[in-house]
């Protein structure tokens, strides 16, 4: 009787230390996915900035410059970044670099080469983030999906993230041959 | 005069822009002017002969949807290039507050220059983001004209100045005289709708409600429809036993449209709002149609407070059902009603149109130099 009421309590404690186990780390996948979220956003921020700097800095025809600041001004109004603003900014930035001699046009005027290395940078920023952001939900949802934590309500009342889907590819047609998910606007 | 004109959206693809200043270019040129248009257009468009291209729009989203612009300092140049040689009086803008050839004209232009406002909608936080550039380059515009009220009103909270309102016009002689369709609109008569049959504010669903009435009453009585939407959903809105009295041609031709126009005893504008104008008014009044239209402040006003057409009281099917009585009863009051309707639409048509704006060229032109190249 006894070795009997010490093995169900042995297998208790086990089973407890592996349940409080699978729920923490269902925590910190959470909490990553928070981390990782904030930086998202914060990429997205940055780059709707420095288009709006390159708006409205004058190196630029007036057309141009309208449509950069309306994409930017769109993308922020909002509060919350959302998938369709900021893919539609993305447009807007790809069609502006691929304008033919816009390069050529900014050659040797003041900050201009300053701004298009913070636009290549900030959007792969937001590239990266947007990619570390995406596999931290998937681990979790692939987490959350697994019948002990759904069963057992690991994840207490954490809402399910969600993929963050935009189109984020800087990428101007005719450059896609140099194979690099980064492309360099600045050479 | 020699007059540029500055289109902001490709040249072939259907659009009220376009659509205006075609007809404005073709009505100065009629008036005796000589006249350039500069355009986006596609490679390989056929082009009429006054018109340039200015290289290939792009498709970008902007302020909610996708436009075709034209922008860049190619385009700039190109515009800089067609403004240096064209030795112009005047300069005619369109649309100078979408980022595209318009602005770019006003850019890297100097001297009289004139610009149209089509839409209502200039957003002044995005254009205080976008820089000095823009303002310094609408601020050279020295004569607005406005198509509508609505856009009236944009253009003195955005961007300060008065406008003149000018309307669209509408080429009379296109809808004058057509064919009526084969069999229209027979002995039973016809009613005729034209627009788009799932935009609510178009207001067929009042006309259908109304036709319910008017087709029961009178056997015989047809119903013909014109322009895009779903045909099944408008269908069913009908009561089964006058279905196949309900004609749905789908999107049409501009010369089948006169062709509608002259196949109905009665032409419907039920509409419910949103019409700053009522394009569809003029083109049935050009072609002489009597009218039964909603009474909008701007249907109201452009048939001369009901002499050129019947009012009704807007949304109203019943009010519609007393009015299209009237009218199909009355033979006489069709025919002076079409009478009043042709004289009323003489003062928008597009030659008395361009006279006016022609007006205003002269008086900017009277206060500056010459067209030129500032940059």
């Amino acid at each position: 009787m006894l070795i009997d009421i010490i093995l169900i309590a042995v297998a208790a404690v086990l089973i407890g230390v592996y349940v409080s186990w699978r729920a923490g780390r269902l925590d910190r996948l959470h909490a990553r996915v928070e981390k990782a979220r904030a930086a998202l956003d914060a990429a997205l921020l940055r780059r709707s900035s420095v288009a709006l700097e390159l708006a409205a800095c004058g190196l630029l025809d007036p057309a141009t410059s309208l449509l950069l600041a309306g994409a930017a001004h769109d993308a922020r109004a909002a509060g919350e970044p959302t998938e369709l603003a900021e893919s539609d900014l993305t447009r807007a930035l790809r069609a502006v670099l691929s304008q033919p001699g816009f390069r050529a046009s900014l050659d040797g005027r003041g900050s201009a080469d300053e701004l298009l290395a913070e636009l290549e940078a900030a959007g792969h920023q937001v590239f990266l983030a947007r990619k570390f952001y995406n596999d931290a939900v998937a681990a979790t949802q692939a987490a959350r999906r697994r019948w002990l934590a759904r069963v057992l309500g690991l994840a207490g009342g954490a809402a399910l993230p969600d993929f963050f889907e935009m189109d984020d590819s800087l990428v101007v047609a005719g450059d896609e041959g140099w194979g690099s998910d980064m492309p360099h606007l600045t050479s | 005069m020699r007059v540029g004109i500055v289109c902001p959206y490709t040249w072939d693809v259907p659009g009220g822009v376009q659509q205006h200043i075609r007809d404005l270019a073709e009505a100065l040129i009629g008036l005796g002017h000589e006249v350039s248009v500069i355009s986006p257009a596609d490679d390989d468009t056929p082009l009429p002969p006054y018109v340039v291209p200015a290289g290939r729009a792009v498709p970008v989203p902007y302020n909610g949807s996708v436009a075709r612009l034209a922008f860049g300092f190619l385009s700039a140049s190109r515009v800089r290039r067609w403004v240096k040689e064209g030795g112009f009086d005047v300069l005619h803008v369109h649309e100078p507050a979408a980022p595209s050839l318009s602005l770019l004209a006003c850019w890297v232009a100097d001297g009289p220059i004139v610009a149209t406002v089509h839409t209502a909608t200039p957003r002044s936080r995005v254009m205080h983001a976008s820089g000095p550039a823009l303002r310094t380059a609408l601020e050279k515009v020295n004569g607005w004209i406005a198509v509508s009220e609505a856009a009236r009103t944009t253009l003195v909270e955005h961007i300060g100045g008065d406008a003149v309102l000018i309307p669209n016009g509408v080429t009379v002689r296109r809808y004058e005289k057509a064919t009526p369709l084969p069999g229209w609109p027979g002995e039973g008569g016809a009613l005729g709708f034209l627009g788009r049959m799932d935009e609510p504010r178009k207001g067929l669903d009042v006309l259908l409600r109304a036709f319910a009435e008017l087709g029961a009453q009178r056997p015989g009585l047809r119903l013909l429809i014109a322009g895009p939407g779903d045909v099944e959903d408008v269908l069913a809105k009908v009561p089964a036993p006058l279905r196949p009295r309900v004609i749905l041609l789908g999107q049409v031709t501009e010369e089948d449209k006169a062709r509608v126009y002259h196949s109905v005893d009665v032409f419907c504008a039920p509409n419910t709002g949103g019409e700053s104008f009522g394009i569809v008014l003029a083109e049935a009044m050009a072609a002489g149609a009597p009218i039964v239209a909603s009474d909008l402040d701007a249907f109201r006003q452009v048939l001369r407070g009901g002499r050129a057409g019947e009012l009704f009281e807007t949304g109203d099917p019943a009010a519609l059902v007393q009015a299209a009585e009237r009218l199909l009863d009355d033979p006489e009051r069709r025919a002076s009603l079409s009478a009043a309707a042709s004289e009323a639409v003489r003062a928008y048509d597009w030659p008395v149109v361009a006279r006016d704006v022609v007006r205003v060229y002269e008086a900017v032109v009277a206060a500056s130099g010459q067209v030129g190249v500032v940059r």
